[in-house]
């Protein structure tokens, strides 16, 4: 198989779904999902090269774990490497990496001096070609992140998308019994790893949403009629701040996509509306008027408009409307209720939950509500999230009964779910930007 | 009979185990009340001294149930409510809580808003039997404190609820 009919299809098959919004795109996303003659690449990834051994393989083992968990590639088991550390100053020897079956073959090194330092070249094995070629650093505390670069990189050069390694995750880490249940609120890598929790679970947290650059967590404190309401952490000072006190209870917050608007539910009585305020504080603007539940806000990539969910019209569906208020419309007309939407950051799909035939779905639809598909289904299953390049969700599952919940990601043709590992139960992931 | 006794010893120290998580979950209820403890074996405390909590919980009932996504009142609930009035009328020290809940067969985000409409209707109806508005306030707990834990339909109805809490 040529290794450049191979990297085409990849960039096909992610174009294709690219292409979605349009419409008419839709055979073409059904040819990519439902083909099934999607191969992933395989490609091999030798150890680091490194004065620390060890830390080389480490690295190359998280980048291992990182291109495999995309379900875009297929590592080649690294006892048949022709050589097993890498060099990214020699070119490698293509026949013998031929022969192991690798399409791609990744030559990098990393060193610690201080900060941590990577090179990289991404080589294509059948052409005898260089695809990438990167080097970058960052802080010695930050060791994770030169794994996830050097995966950033490699899903780049071979795809053509942005990637979505170097990102992180903040999440409820929840724990003890259902009915009385501890909520923290925590961050890790995308991958599951690196967990640091950010408030003590003295009072239950909700719902979080980073910033779109990652610097500060807007979430919903959930304790009663004193001291719920929304909070704004700062994770560079950790500290946190109330968004002010607004009706009866504030919940739901979404920052804007410059991240200057937060916008978010303020229940009155029976009647739940949407507002939004500037992040530094202010009078909050009444965006949806009217008796009915608005709730889950999720701005569009340029800010310009809202979608939201709504029972206006009896049952929750999905709305879309412009950011400052007015001219709703609705978008989700298929079986059942439909909440929690979410624009992807590439502004061409909008991600929700929905209820149908007692199971709860995760689905993707266009911003005019065509070409819905429903990824995922299960007893219970809530509250997707984009990972920055748009092209793959995580959302949490929940079996229910004295189980708790645990995050999942998709892709988003529907392929390659798989279970986040999290130490306990976890719920709520918000994906944050990508840092690099 | 050498042999029982430490396995009723063991047996013992798993109730104070129970009781101890008990305790600890009254504990981080921010709101004292009835409400959030639930009725207990019959028997236990008996009704409760005229005007007490426990009468109230007891002989009165401190909550009523929704139908799925709804926040309508059924017969039942009015008749619930209306029991509550006429005690709340006659023991007018308390303030209250309404505390409104939803099922697990939602999302996060929309239960919170929903426990809020029951909440809400369970006070408009409270009003409207006498109960002075300044007594009353409401608080949603969507579906993150659930009383019934399985996953079938008998279940989800208990925890679509909305509770009566009673504070000094």
């Amino acid at each position: 198989m040529n290794v450049l009919t191979r990297r085409a299809a990849l960039k096909m098959g992610l174009s294709g779904a690219a292409m979605l919004a349009a419409g008419p795109a839709l055979a073409q996303l059904r040819i990519t999902v439902t083909g099934g003659n999607f191969t992933p690449m395989p490609i091999a990834v030798p150890n680091f090269s490194s004065g620390d051994p060890a830390f080389g393989a480490e690295v190359a083992q998280v980048v291992r774990n990182n291109l495999t968990g995309s379900g875009l590639f297929r590592l080649i088991d690294p006892a048949g490497y022709p050589q097993q550390v890498g060099d990214p100053n020699a070119t490698p020897a293509f026949d013998a990496w031929r022969t192991t079956g690798a399409d791609a073959v990744v030559m990098a090194d990393v060193n610690r001096s201080g900060q941590i330092q990577s090179s990289l070249r991404l080589w294509d094995t059948s052409a005898g070609q260089q695809v990438t070629g990167k080097s970058y650093g960052t802080d010695a505390s930050a060791w994770r992140r030169i794994a996830h670069m050097a995966s950033d990189a490699v899903y780049t050069g071979l795809t053509g998308e942005t990637g979505y390694f170097d990102s992180r995750v903040v999440f409820v880490a929840e724990s003890g019994p259902r009915a009385n249940r501890v909520k923290r609120l925590a961050i890790m890598d995308q991958d599951g790893a690196n967990v640091q929790y950010l408030t003590d679970g003295q009072l239950p947290a909700i719902t979080p949403r980073l910033s779109p650059n990652g610097q500060l967590c807007a979430y919903m404190v959930f304790d009663g009629p004193q001291s719920s309401g929304i909070y704004v952490l700062n994770l560079a000072n950790g500290q946190t701040q109330s968004l002010g006190r607004f009706g009866q209870m504030s919940f739901a917050p979404r920052f804007s996509p410059d991240g200057r608007r937060i916008a978010f539910s303020v229940t009155t009585g029976a009647t739940t509306n949407i507002y939004a305020m500037d992040t530094a504080g202010g009078q909050p603007q009444q965006i949806t008027t009217g008796s009915a539940i608005d709730t889950s806000p999720s701005y569009s990539a340029d800010g310009s408009r809202l979608v939201f969910e709504s029972d206006r019209g009896g049952r929750p569906q999905i709305y879309v409307m412009a950011s400052g208020g007015g001219g709703a419309e609705r978008i989700s007309y298929g079986d059942g209720s439909y909440s929690t939407p979410v624009w992807s950051p590439k502004g061409d799909l909008i991600a929700f939950t929905r209820q149908s035939g007692g199971e709860f779905q995760i689905g993707i639809m266009a911003p005019d509500g065509s070409g819905e598909r429903i990824l995922a289904s299960s007893y219970h299953a809530e509250g997707p999230t984009w990972a920055p390049n748009g092209r793959v969700l995580m959302y949490f599952r929940d079996p229910g009964g004295n189980e708790g919940p645990s995050l999942y990601s998709i892709d988003i043709w529907g392929r390659n779910e798989r279970r986040i590992g999290t130490q306990g139960f976890a719920s709520d992931p918000a994906w944050g930007p990508l840092l690099s | 009979m050498g042999s029982t006794m430490p396995l009723l010893r063991f047996g013992k120290g798993l109730l104070m185990v129970a009781m101890l998580i008990v305790l600890a979950a009254c504990a981080r209820t921010p709101t004292t009340g009835v409400g959030n403890i639930g009725a207990g074996p019959d028997g236990m405390g008996g009704g409760g001294a005229p005007g007490s909590q426990q009468e109230f919980l007891v002989s009165v009932g401190d909550r009523v149930f929704f139908e799925t996504d709804s926040s309508t009142l059924t017969s039942d609930a009015q008749a619930t409510l209306q029991k509550q009035s006429q005690w709340l009328q006659q023991y007018s020290q308390y303030r209250i809580v309404i505390e409104g809940h939803a099922d697990e067969r939602g999302t996060r985000e929309y239960n919170i808003a929903l426990g809020a409409r029951r909440a809400t209707a369970v006070v408009n109806y409270l009003v409207s039997l006498g109960i002075p508005q300044s007594r009353l306030s409401t608080v949603s707990y969507g579906k993150e404190r659930p009383v019934a834990i399985c996953n079938d339909i008998s279940c989800w109805s208990q925890n679509r609820r909305a509770v009566t809490v009673l504070t000094n």
